[in-house]
């Protein structure tokens, strides 16, 4: 089998969920797929997907990394809304575009070396570790912001949020570059190999000679760095930061991207290319029930009962079920 | 779980402002202000108002900050009592529990006045008023605007609410229906929930315009202005022009919902006046000048903003929050 | 003991107990007499552990009877085992340390005047109890403030009183001192000879010379023999132990080399806990052999050598230069390579593919930046599946999904792809199959005749014998001995582990 095919087969499922979710926003808005051209840059509910999407499949690429380690990063909302403030109050206070961008990526960066060092230097699990972030960083954030919505005009940070290449938003274009950056990082390297092969057996891992450490210092800093793109990226769409309020609850949408995108909590083998998948396959599923027009109170209980649904859809169980039934039936027919 | 570090963000302030009290204070003329936090740009302009009208009265003011946490606000109640303070202000993080300490207060002959929000107790004795808003007016004020603005024409709303849930949401929810109820060529044919956040309001209507056809949208009606201030976004990203072609009304009066009226994107806000402990201080004069009691709910107006005070608005207010 | 038929106390007739898998009892017997210390003896995983279980109630045997005075009993838990007159005393011993000593002793069964506890009769009767062991301690005091020794006596003692008839000690002497045991010993002799029958499990041959009247051997879930110690010498206990017969013949290999210059030289090398501090040299075209029962240590001077143990004395030189070993990277970049003693913890990378667990250690040396390219990775697996015959449909099949002995191979391919100068085997030929193993046997003899220096930890000793130069003794978590070519003999080497020979200095 070729490897395109091979990757497809292996993506069948997350494919599927993808294209299912897809037809039913097109079920529920009909004018879902229509795509138009607006201010030279196309809009449309494809679009609304990608862009919201954006920073949910950011922190999916890494946070699939990290799961493939063996480990978690509950801190990526909170890092998102560092970034996002401190981009904000940089160029609020006058600081050229390109350092208030450099100075939120490296206050990212230090966020997920934080990590990593708590982990792999420490040895602290990845929950307890990652979760001290997530509580304190938003506090971090809102020192930085001092508790307010910071707004901003930089139009280079704003294009960021609301501009496009080609046409194409902005926001997806980062994160379709960031897939690429990642894949070229894991793949074309042996990077992807020594990750998959600490999740799979650390300890052995360790005998054959990897640095396990670094790997693990490597994957937090990617998450770190990945949720900080996302975070300036969320800044800029609403112009603002707000640092109460960015990236809340995101670290779950991305851990269950990486679900939704076939990945296993206990580690090993990995695919970017599936979690971002994963991350636009979950936003689909939010749009489709944003727009469905259920009263808002039942948001959450209809999205938890989509998501069990796509999960038992993946489940080993369901395939058997499947493989089973389609073999009685060919049994029948002979 | 954020609840608690926003206010550890902002704890140092806090701590510092309760310190600035000096013991042996002139009881008539000092006052204590447990403050709920500092989350959010208004709460942090009420407390900046809070301040500089009791300089103006030449009050000494304490605020103390309690970090969203009810224990931390009672025990600031009871310093207050302890050091004699001649009043106290309290704007309460919930609505129960406050009985002991508001008796400690009552017994100790020290007024307490309710800032924003209400408490719910059995003896209304404990505190001598509440100062605060009516949210189902507010939702009124903006209905209101809204009918006086769209006449007799048919005119289809959509609606951002808050969170699902709070009783804010149900008021505000509540206020515009009765405004439009009586006239049935306006009505809301979206409603979904924004969150309160610049973000989800802006992902939501997002939706409405896909939903609405755009063309099909009258008017906007938000719970909050941060959640207009996405949908504007949203708005002006889809090629529509809010505040022409689009009408938007909110509630709140954030300096940037002001910013926007003033560049002609936005029709009217609501203002939740933050300066609450003004009327808190007219109201105790009163008291202590006369010894009536004043009503127990003394409602703070809910004044309408519309784009020709707006530019003069944001720069009074582009500091203060 | 008199003649005629001496009271049997405990026995276990055919006990059977099958994982899945693993039969971990194949139709094991136990007969214990009255008044009798019997030792249970056999390595780890000989099945001790899942008969001491099976007897005690923690473990549902699944075929055989155990009979105690007689009776047939079914114990589903440790307390009905109890009742029925058999308790254990474990290693670590099951009290509770911050309570008192006498609270120890009567746990669940104080006595109590009006739903009280009456703390004074229950001390008393403490005392009382342990004076018949010859110990004169305060009760009062918890029981964490007395030595491990102590502990051991308050648990038998607590046993004991519990109406025990058949007492199960399991290594209680492994972490006691000389002087501790001797006192362990007394005590033991005395429930002896208050008509007690002592199950005795340890990993101290000397001691079972020293105490006890009889054995009963396991082996792979076999009983294997059942002696009168008097009768039997220490030499012949150990074949019996290992299942070599001494009768083996002596298999010494032809060397087609002589052996060269000095690869890599460990001095003083030791840790605390782990191993005491040994000397070794290991020379190009040589294979020096590592031999000592589980537990001995043997295992631990390959994680030293490798570095993934960090040393804390002693000194590493290779090529003449000392050299730091702060980790396997560091072993691996002078030209090291270990094959662990637990392919499936520490060696193989299950859910990996063959070819990505044969190119980790080359790939892992060159660093990620230096990605091998496929083509080379592919060659390389070609290369080592067909060498070493390795049984896999493809290099893409996880390697979780082969057989042991695959697996195995596998692993020595991930090794050799680092072209090393010296290869640490730890129990390279176990768990695989017959034809497995005797192709990895050829292969340590192949490398060795192309100039490796390689040092293999065997438990299977006639083969040690047939390939080694030079074999390091382990006993007791230190290097008792180096036996050294025309010496080396099967049966020089249990001799050796067994401590009867004379002893060659390390």
């Amino acid at each position: 089998m070729s490897r395109a095919g091979r990757w497809l087969r292996a993506g069948l499922p997350q494919l599927a969920v993808l294209i299912l979710a897809l037809i039913a926003n097109g079920l529920i808005a009909p004018n879902f797929f229509t795509l138009t051209v607006q201010d030279g840059r196309l809009f449309g509910g494809l679009v609304d997907v990608v862009n919201r999407g954006a920073p949910t499949a950011l922190l999916g690429l890494g946070m699939a990394l990290v799961i493939a380690t063996r480990g978690i990063d509950l801190s990526v909302g909170a890092v998102m809304a560092i970034a996002g403030a401190v981009a904000a109050v940089a160029v609020n206070d006058g600081l050229a575009w390109p350092l208030a961008l450099a100075l939120a990526l490296g206050a990212g960066l230090a966020c997920g070396l934080w990590n990593g060092v708590l982990i792999a230097v420490l040895g602290i699990q990845p929950i307890v570790a990652t979760l001290i972030l997530m509580v304190a960083g938003r506090g971090v954030a809102q020192l930085i912001t001092a508790g307010r919505i910071v707004t901003f005009d930089e139009p280079h940070l704003l294009w960021l949020g609301g501009g496009s290449v080609l046409g194409l938003p902005v926001a997806a274009v980062v994160a379709l570059t960031a897939l690429a950056v990642f894949l070229v990082a894991t793949r074309r390297t042996a990077l992807g190999l020594f990750i998959e092969a600490v999740g799979v057996n650390p300890r052995a891992s360790r005998l054959a000679g990897i640095d396990t450490r670094g790997v693990l210092l490597c994957v937090y800093a990617a998450s770190g760095l990945l949720a900080a793109t996302a975070g300036v990226i969320a800044a800029a769409d609403i112009r603002a930061a707000d640092a109460n309020n960015a990236g809340l609850w995101l670290e779950l949408d991305a851990i269950l991207a990486v679900v939704i995108g076939g990945g296993l909590l206990y580690g090993g083998r990995f695919s970017l290319s599936l979690a971002l998948i994963g991350a636009l396959a979950l936003q689909t599923i939010k749009t489709g029930i944003l727009r469905a027009g259920f009263p808002p109170e039942f948001n959450l209980i209809v999205m938890a009962a989509v998501v069990a649904g796509v999960l038992c859809l993946q489940s080993p169980a369901f395939a058997e079920l499947v493989r089973r039934m389609r073999l009685r039936r060919s049994g029948a027919g002979s | 779980m954020n609840r608690i570090w926003r206010h550890a963000a902002v704890a140092a302030l806090g701590l510092s402002l309760a310190a600035c009290g000096r013991a042996g204070t002139d009881r008539a003329t000092t006052v204590g202000f447990a403050q709920i936090g500092s989350e959010s740009g208004w709460r942090a302009a009420e407390t900046k108002l809070a301040i500089s009208a009791a300089q103006a009265r030449g009050i000494t003011l304490k605020v103390a900050d309690g970090q969203q946490r009810q224990e931390n606000q009672i025990k600031a109640i009871r310093s207050f009592i302890a050091q004699g303070v001649g009043a106290i202000f309290l704007a309460p993080v919930v609505s129960t529990g406050w009985d002991d300490v508001l008796a400690e207060a009552k017994a100790a002959k020290i007024p307490v006045v309710l800032l924003d929000r209400q408490i719910t107790t059995q003896d209304p004795s404990l505190f001598l008023t509440a100062v605060a808003a009516d949210n189902v007016h507010e939702g009124q004020v903006a209905g209101e605007w809204l009918v006086g603005k769209v006449g007799a024409k048919p005119c289809r709303v959509v609606e951002l609410q808050g969170t699902v849930g709070s009783t804010l949401v149900a008021d505000r929810k509540k206020g515009f229906d009765q405004a439009i109820a009586k006239t049935p060529d306006i009505k809301i044919v979206r409603t979904q929930s924004g969150e309160f956040t610049r973000a989800k309001g802006k992902e939501v209507m997002e939706g409405f315009i896909k939903a609405e056809n755009a063309a099909g949208i009258c008017a906007v009606y938000a719970h909050n202005d941060d959640m207009m201030i996405g949908a504007i976004q949203a708005m002006k990203a889809a090629g529509l022009k809010p505040g022409t072609e689009i009408l938007t009304v909110s509630i709140d009066g954030v300096p940037d919902i002001f910013k926007a009226m003033a560049d002609g994107e936005a029709n009217a806000t609501v203002e939740l006046a933050p300066d609450m402990a003004a009327r808190g201080f007219d109201v105790l004069a009163a008291y202590q000048k006369d010894g009536k009691a004043p009503p127990k709910f003394v409602q703070t107006p809910s004044k309408l903003y519309l784009p020709d005070t707006a530019a003069a608005e944001y720069a009074r207010r582009k500091d203060l929050y | 003991m008199t003649a005629g038929a001496p009271l049997l106390l405990l026995e276990a007739r055919g006990v059977g107990k099958t994982y899945p898998g693993v039969r971990a009892l194949d139709g094991v017997d136990l007969c214990v007499r009255a008044g009798e210390i019997h030792a249970l003896l056999g390595e780890n995983g000989a099945g001790k552990s899942t008969l001491i279980g099976v007897l005690t109630g923690v473990i549902a045997k699944d075929g055989g009877q155990v009979l105690v005075d007689g009776v047939e009993i079914h114990p589903r838990n440790p307390a009905e085992a109890r009742a029925a007159g058999l308790s254990a005393v474990y290693q670590e011993a099951n009290l509770l340390p911050n309570l008192t000593v006498a609270e120890n002793l009567y746990l669940g069964r104080q006595p109590t005047r009006f739903g009280l506890i009456r703390r004074r009769t229950m001390n008393d009767a403490a005392r009382a109890l342990l004076a018949g062991y010859g110990l004169d301690i305060d009760v009062t005091r918890t029981l964490d403030s007395y030595s491990t020794a102590v502990r051991q006596v308050v648990a038998i003692a607590r046993a004991v009183d519990l109406s025990a008839k058949v007492l199960i000690l399991d290594e209680p002497t492994a972490s006691l001192d000389a002087e501790e045991t001797a006192m362990l010993f007394t005590v033991v002799r005395g429930l002896a000879a208050r008509g007690l029958a002592v199950i005795f499990v340890t990993h101290f041959l000397d001691q079972v010379f020293a105490l006890c009247d009889r054995l009963t051997v396991l082996r792979n879930g076999r009983q294997v023999g059942e002696r009168t110690v008097a009768d039997l010498a220490p030499l012949d206990l150990v074949a019996l132990m290992l299942g070599k017969p001494l009768t083996a013949s002596h298999l010494i290999r032809k060397r087609a080399t002589t052996p060269g210059g000095v690869v890599a030289r460990f001095t003083g090398l030791g840790r605390k806990r782990l191993v005491a501090p040994f000397d070794l040299e290991l020379r190009q075209g040589e294979i020096v052999g590592a031999a000592g029962l589980l537990g001995s240590g043997r295992t631990e001077t390959a994680l030293l050598m490798f570095g993934a143990e960090r040393a804390d004395s002693g000194q590493v030189e290779v090529d003449g230069k000392t050299v730091k070993l702060r980790g396997p990277r560091d072993a691996i970049a002078l030209g090291f390579g270990l094959l662990p003693e637990d392919r499936k913890a520490d060696g193989v990378v299950g859910a990996l593919s063959v070819r990505d667990n044969i190119v980790l250690a080359l790939q892992a040396r060159a660093g990620w930046t230096k990605p091998l390219p496929r083509r080379k990775q592919d060659e390389l697996a070609a290369r080592y599946i067909a060498l070493l015959d390795i049984r896999t449909p493809d290099a893409d099949k996880p390697i979780e999904q082969l057989s042991g002995g695959n697996q195995q191979k596998a692993l020595l391919a991930r090794w050799l792809a680092t072209e090393p100068r010296l290869l640490i085997l730890d129990e390279p030929t176990r768990g695989v199959d017959v034809g497995a193993h005797a192709e990895i046997v050829r292969l340590i003899e192949a490398l060795c005749e192309q100039g490796l220096a390689l040092y293999v930890i065997s438990s299977e000793l006639e083969e040690v014998a047939a390939y080694a130069d030079r074999v390091l003794v382990m006993r007791e978590r230190r290097a008792v001995g180096l036996v050294e070519g025309e010496a080396i003999s099967p049966g020089a080497l249990m001799a050796a582990i067994a401590g009867t020979a004379g002893e060659v200095a390390a």
